[in-house]
């Protein structure tokens, strides 16, 4: 993990595996009417495959940014991001729609599901996006449901759930189409501290299996659970802790 | 692979329409009235030109009538003499120069009418006796009931042989074992050889050569008992008449001949009569006419259609809109995914499509059963042509690809970041 504000992504030496993502000399411009915010001013920060991190800093200081921009669902303004080895920023946004559905996976702070659609549908959509045939994705929306421990809950809506459910199918259609980073927006933002530890929990597992996760959390309790932690400050990285192994 | 797609997403868009039963069905109304009354209205259309062509073939499409008129002109002049004699009409030579003038007259049918009181037994009855020959027949063609119709032997033999119509026979209470029996015509017998079916001659602007009160005999037979006067007593003054033929009918081989012969034959007749006391009717430019108007008919059926589709497609879009900002963030989850701008299109337009296209079959369903319900109990006759269902269940699945584009691009359009935010 190597920071710095216009300096060169450069791996750590400890580092053995390979880089999933790698933002250089990201910056951010949103135009406001005749002014100009900048959101990112310049990040370079790399992930590597099955670690995890966790992006932290008061509102404004572009952490929700960074989610977008990681998660493909922006594109940077100057800089380049590397994601499977690929600079998104020159992507279209039909390749960036197939990079989103193969390689990124979200988990919302309001879960997001769809809420005509059963579990077993929305854990299904990506697949459903992935031309996957009927039976196939069936039976891995009840893998990943089973992987939650939801498998009972497939028949039922999303407002049949509870919180801590509701995110549970979130993270399981995430995963479905098994994409190499799963990205968390204040994941537990809406639930209450039991089910948060649970959640937290789910996530830190996959992590173990080889997930890399990372997450947007202003909770300082969660990001214990991250490998790394970016504090954002105005635009910047301000400092990156490791977790004490 | 890409049918069951489809056949996935057309199910999905009924599924979710399904969520909103009400609306959805509110939403079809449009449509479904606009497709209905399509439907409804060509087949009232449709019915109502069919029997008018259906009238004006009757007088056959090849065929060109001249008919005998009193000219006008010297109906309204007073200083006539009460003696006097009006001499108009068509001639005899008329009919011999027409058929010398051109090849390309098949036959020609000569008619002489009067007027005379048919008796059979105790009945009597106002007839109009058409002095004929045998080809009328053939040019006007009518179903015969029983015996037989005049033939060329009648004429050449002054045979006294009539053929009663249906409505005639009827009438004077002849029955099939009328024929061979003798009818009183004026003061002459006939005997009755046949009985054909008539049109009744009422029923729109056109008017059939024949009559329901006709009784047909051999030409020669009327030229000798019946002369060429006619003579009409009325109040205070003798009305003397003389008119050679009331009728000719003239069949052309063929049908891109009939307008070319007809117009040859309107000058024909201005050299040989100074007074205009003829009239030249070719149903095939009344069919011409008939048929122009019923696309008047249709251009204008068409346009009130299109106008209730183009509400109905409206209405679609509206709601279409109102939905897809309600599922902005639904939108914003399935682009997060990965959708790609394209499936969104395709997600809100199999929507609308389905919409529209419920909406046509609804429609047309409705349109199937106001024509059957017209024709049943207002006698009018209806006819549903298969285009035109085709017609309207095309143009309504094509109003909902019309009007749901613009949703359904809106949609795909939307930031997926905004569209996720959104409450």
């Amino acid at each position: 993990m190597t920071r710095g504000p216009d300096r060169q992504a450069e791996r750590a030496p400890t580092t053995q595996t390979t880089t999933v993502a790698c933002l250089e000399g990201v910056t951010k411009v949103y135009p406001m009417g005749v002014t100009e915010v900048r959101a990112l001013a310049g990040v370079s920060v790399s992930f590597e495959a099955g670690s995890s991190g966790a992006i932290m800093g008061p509102s404004g200081s572009g952490k929700s940014t960074m989610l977008n921009l990681l998660g493909c669902l922006d594109r940077p303004t100057s800089g380049r991001y590397l994601l499977e080895g690929q600079d998104v920023a020159e992507l279209n946004d039909n390749a960036l729609s197939e990079f989103r559905l193969r390689h990124l996976g979200f988990v919302f702070q309001s879960f997001n599901l769809i809420p005509q659609l059963t579990v077993r549908e929305n854990i299904e959509l990506p697949l459903y996006y992935l031309d996957w045939d009927a039976d196939e994705s069936a039976g891995r929306a009840e893998e990943m449901a089973e992987r939650v421990g939801l498998a009972d809950r497939l028949g039922h809506r999303p407002a049949e759930l509870s919180g801590g459910e509701q995110q549970r199918v979130a993270v399981a259609r995430a995963l479905a189409a098994n994409p190499s980073i799963l990205l968390a927006d204040e994941p537990t933002g809406n639930l209450d501290s039991v089910t948060s530890r649970q959640l937290m929990s789910l996530l830190s597992e996959l992590n173990a299996q080889g997930k890399t996760v990372i997450m947007v959390t202003h909770e300082a309790e969660l990001a214990k659970y991250a490998q790394h932690r970016l504090h954002m400050r105005d635009g910047v990285i301000d400092r990156i802790d490791e977790a004490a192994a | 692979m890409r049918r069951i797609r489809l056949l996935r997403n057309i199910r999905l868009g009924i599924k979710t329409l399904m969520l909103h039963k009400l609306r959805s069905f509110l939403t079809m109304l449009g449509v479904v009235f606009g497709v209905g009354s399509v439907v409804a209205m060509l087949a009232v259309g449709e019915g109502a030109s069919k029997e008018a062509l259906e009238q004006i073939r009757k007088l056959g499409s090849t065929n060109i009538i001249i008919t005998s008129i009193k000219p006008a002109e010297e109906e309204s002049s007073g200083a006539r003499s009460p003696f006097s004699m009006l001499m108009y009409g068509l001639l005899y030579d008329d009919e011999r120069r027409a058929r010398e003038a051109f090849d390309t007259i098949e036959r020609t049918v000569p008619v002489k009418i009067v007027r005379q009181e048919g008796r059979l037994g105790e009945r009597t009855l106002e007839l109009r006796v058409m002095g004929t020959t045998a080809n009328w027949f053939d040019l006007v063609r009518r179903r015969l009931i029983a015996g037989r119709t005049l033939r060329p032997r009648d004429g050449e033999r002054r045979a006294s042989a009539v053929v009663l119509t249906e409505y005639g026979a009827r009438r004077l209470l002849a029955t099939e074992r009328t024929i061979g029996q003798s009818l009183r015509v004026g003061g002459a017998y006939y005997e009755v050889v046949g009985i054909v079916q008539s049109e009744s001659g009422q029923g729109g602007a056109i008017q059939t050569p024949d009559q329901n009160i006709d009784a047909y005999i051999p030409i020669e037979v009327a030229r000798e008992r019946y002369g060429d006067y006619v003579t009409e007593v009325s109040a205070g003054s003798l009305l003397r008449e003389s008119v050679e033929l009331h009728q000719l009918i003239i069949e052309v081989d063929a049908i891109e001949n009939v307008e070319p012969v007809a117009a040859g034959l309107e000058r024909m007749l201005k050299t040989y009569h100074s007074k205009s006391d003829y009239r030249i009717s070719v149903p095939l430019a009344l069919l011409r006419q008939a048929e122009a108007t019923k696309r008047t008919f249709n251009v204008v059926l068409g346009s009130i259609a299109g106008i209730s589709l183009l509400v109905g497609g409206i209405g679609i879009m509206n709601i279409m809109l109102a939905s897809v900002t309600e599922r902005t963030r639904e939108i914003g989850i399935r682009r997060a995914i990965g959708a790609k701008r394209r499936q969104i299109i395709s997600q809100f337009l199999i929507e609308t499509v389905v919409l529209s296209t419920a909406g046509g079959l609804i429609g047309v369903t409705i349109g199937l059963l106001i024509p059957w319900l017209i024709a049943r109990f207002a006698g009018m006759p209806t006819v549903v042509t298969g285009y035109s269902l085709v017609l309207a269940l095309g143009v309504s699945t094509s109003v909902g690809i019309v009007f749901g584009l613009y949703p359904a691009r809106h949609a795909a359009n939307l930031d997926p970041i905004e569209a996720l935010r959104h409450e």
